[in-house]
């Protein structure tokens, strides 16, 4: 049986549900925009669940009131990443959070190989397992 | 919206519209009238905020038949002689654009070159995207626009900053409203060689020197806004004072008037100090005498010619 049909990454906020509209992107970097968060654009395409620092598309934008401008450097970066994870995250910077609080993913690829699962047997029988992106068998840039 | 919602908010043709309530609703008028309280003088400028407001609330009502038209471009120059006001209007035209629903969020972000223009190649381009991020959603106010362009320096970046300007003036206009601010002459220099430039601004407001009685009028309104008044023979005093002001240099009509004012307000303080034998009430502390002014170095000017 396949628990996940057509292989599509599930990482961050929204990721179970139907892809975002533009609509909806910009109400939620409202929302964070209202909290004072900064939001930024990052990409990568390097699935993998540990791979925690992706690559940032500009810098991180401060002080800004309206979702327009950071629309605008999302697809400024699907153009450039059409074929990219993109994922919009939004930093909380006061005191004793000092981290992101919104994360969620605004493009994937086409096509989506997903992950296999490697089993390696150690010691006594043990089994130690590992995930790993069928994608990352290409070299960066050609994975998609 | 889904199509067959979008058919159901539109109005039949002969449905009657009340332009009144629409006036009401966005509470425009509130701020017009604030507009008309707060600034003295500077007819030509109400005017055409008159009529901005009023071409936005039409827009307003055709749109509930499905009227559609282009969004009219709102990005206006302001021109006119320093301290005749134009920051604080831009300002006011946030507010007002904000109410009529022109823009989301109805901030101002005020820049000069320094924000905008970077020191080596390849600064300029990230920084002035950066400002317009900032300001969308509200009004970009680029105050002395004209040392944007430089043109004895071919390689100033200016021309750079200027280039994003005019793509988001052009392609983000619903995100945001661009005015320019500056002296007459400079700006239409600054236009004459930047004609790009020109085309994009549908309005452009010149600012009119104030005559002495506005600047009586903006005098004593300042002094109110701060708690102060002037007495009989100050208020007097003061009107003498603004008509040899305005022909000395350097005359900045309503900075003029506040520097004036500060200065006069240095006096009376120290003119309290000196009276020490009686208590003070609270009129001393709120009043301008005609010595706190009558004291200036103005008046002693006129006198050697």
């Amino acid at each position: 049986m396949m628990t996940n049909p057509g292989n599509r990454l599930t990482q961050g906020q929204f990721s179970f549900l139907p892809e975002l509209t533009d609509a909806q992107i910009s109400a939620q970097i409202k929302y964070a925009l209202k909290n004072g968060w900064a939001v930024s654009v990052e990409y990568t395409d390097d699935p993998h669940p540990r791979n925690t620092y992706w690559e940032m598309f500009g810098m991180p934008m401060f002080d800004l009131k309206d979702p327009a401008g950071i629309m605008l450097e999302i697809n400024n970066c699907r153009k450039t990443f059409p074929n990219h994870y993109i994922r919009v995250t939004a930093f909380n910077s006061s005191r004793g959070v000092e981290s992101p609080t919104m994360s969620y993913l605004v493009n994937r690829p086409k096509r989506e190989p997903g992950f296999g699962l490697s089993r390696q047997e150690v010691d006594g029988r043990s089994i130690r397992y590992t995930v790993h992106s069928y994608a990352t068998d290409k070299p960066e840039g050609e994975r998609y | 919206m889904s199509e067959a919602k979008q058919a159901e908010t539109t109005l039949p043709d002969d449905a009657p519209v009340d332009l009144e309530a629409e006036l009401k609703s966005s509470n425009v008028q509130e701020v017009l009238d604030q507009l008309d309280r707060e600034l003295i003088g500077l007819k030509p400028v109400k005017t055409r905020i008159r009529e901005i407001a009023a071409l936005l609330l039409v827009d307003r009502l055709r749109k509930k038949f499905a009227l559609s038209s282009e969004t009219p471009t709102l990005h206006m120059n302001f021109t006119g002689n320093p301290g005749t006001g134009k920051t604080t209007v831009a300002s006011r035209m946030a507010e007002i654009l904000h109410r009529l629903g022109y823009v989301r969020e109805g901030h101002l972000v005020s820049v000069t070159r320094d924000d905008l223009v970077g020191q080596y190649i390849g600064h300029t381009a990230p920084k002035t995207k950066e400002v317009i991020k900032k300001a969308m959603g509200g009004v970009l106010f680029i105050d002395e626009a004209y040392y944007l362009y430089k043109p004895e320096n071919e390689r100033d970046y200016g021309a750079e900053s200027i280039e994003i300007l005019l793509q988001v003036m052009e392609n983000n206009r619903d995100d945001l409203v661009v005015i320019l601010a500056g002296y007459k002459d400079r700006m239409d220099k600054f236009f004459n060689s930047n004609p790009g430039m020109r085309s994009r601004i549908a309005h452009h407001v010149d600012f009119p020197d104030y005559s002495p009685d506005e600047l009586l009028a903006i005098a004593k309104l300042m002094l109110a806004q701060q708690n102060y008044r002037f007495s009989a023979e100050g208020e007097k005093a003061f009107s003498e004072y603004i008509p040899l002001r305005m022909k000395m240099d350097h005359f900045a009509n309503a900075r003029s008037v506040r520097n004036a004012l500060d200065r006069s307000r240095l006096r009376q303080a120290n003119r309290l100090f000196a009276t020490k034998g009686r208590n003070l009430t609270r009129n001393d502390l709120i009043t301008i005498e005609a010595e706190d002014i009558m004291v200036s170095r103005v008046f002693d000017e006129a006198d050697k010619k």
